[in-house]
């Protein structure tokens, strides 16, 4: 049931810093918001069942052109 | 998929890997630790439903305030102090007798930031944005909505371009109460368009 989902907009403090650093970036590269939004609708759209979180990491590395080595 | 949630000092692969992103989106110049920090802290103390909840209010009790709400939200809300939308525009659809309105981002997650803060985990699942649209009446219900079968539901799907906000109708009984009162009522569900104000016994009594 969608009811038993969290009713907060994070279940991590890293959800919350993801979530700043994106808006961060997007300003200091002087790029639209809608630049990431793009990315993000397509890592979504690439794989619905992946965290929420985790297709907004895929959509900002994508827009910064920054991928931390995997670990 | 696994529930299993570890609360204990271990990190995430996710938290790892934003650790590890920020340190390198530092290093290149692209944000400073300084700038994150704000925002985080604005979001979590500034940008939430609160500020929607004082614009319905404010409409409730302002026949003018109210028009204009419903003609430009966005400069609706600019007048209230409340601005920082990406570019896009902000639309307030008012509910009727006849239509209730609810709001979902089908694609993604697009959703009122300046008015409302910022959504929760289960307005961003798949099974929210997918059955929103397919089967309005059943989420209501199953969010403890029950409308009558002669109210319509519009549901209005967030964009590049427009971002919407639920104008509740104003509970019965309310009389007595000045804005900031009424501004209690409006809870975050009733402004996405999932439930609608209610007087509580406290404050009906």
């Amino acid at each position: 049931m969608i009811t038993d989902l969290p009713d907060e907009a994070f279940t991590e403090p890293w959800q919350a810093r993801l979530f700043a650093m994106a808006q961060v970036a997007c300003s200091s590269m002087d790029r639209p918001w809608d630049a990431f939004r793009h990315r993000l609708k397509a890592a979504i759209a690439e794989q619905p069942d992946r965290p929420y979180y985790d297709s907004w990491m895929v959509a900002l590395e994508q827009l910064t052109g920054c991928s931390p080595p995997d670990g | 998929m696994s529930e299993g949630h570890h609360h204990a000092r271990e990190k995430s692969p996710s938290e790892l890997r934003t650790m590890a992103l920020e340190a390198l989106l530092v290093e290149r110049g692209l944000i400073s630790t300084d700038a994150v920090d704000a925002v985080v802290e604005q979001f979590q103390n500034e940008i939430g439903p609160r500020r929607g909840a004082r614009m319905v209010a404010r409409a409730w009790v302002d026949p003018a305030y109210r028009e204009r709400l419903l003609a430009d939200g966005t400069a609706a809300a600019a007048e209230m102090g409340y601005g920082g939308a990406q570019g896009e525009r902000l639309v307030c659809v008012a509910n009727t007798p006849d239509t209730h309105n609810a709001i979902v981002c089908t694609l993604c997650s697009c959703y009122p930031w300046p008015v409302l803060g910022v959504p929760p985990v289960w307005y961003k699942s798949p099974p929210y944005r997918a059955r929103m649209v397919r089967e309005p009446r059943a989420v209501l219900r199953e969010f403890g909505l029950e409308l009558p079968e002669t109210t319509a539901i519009r549901i209005w799907d967030s964009s590049a371009e427009v971002r919407y906000i639920v104008l509740p109708m104003r509970p019965d009984g309310t009389e007595h109460l000045d804005e900031e009162g009424l501004a209690d009522l409006v809870t975050r569900d009733c402004m996405i368009g999932v439930a609608v104000p209610g007087v509580t016994e406290g404050v009906a009594a």
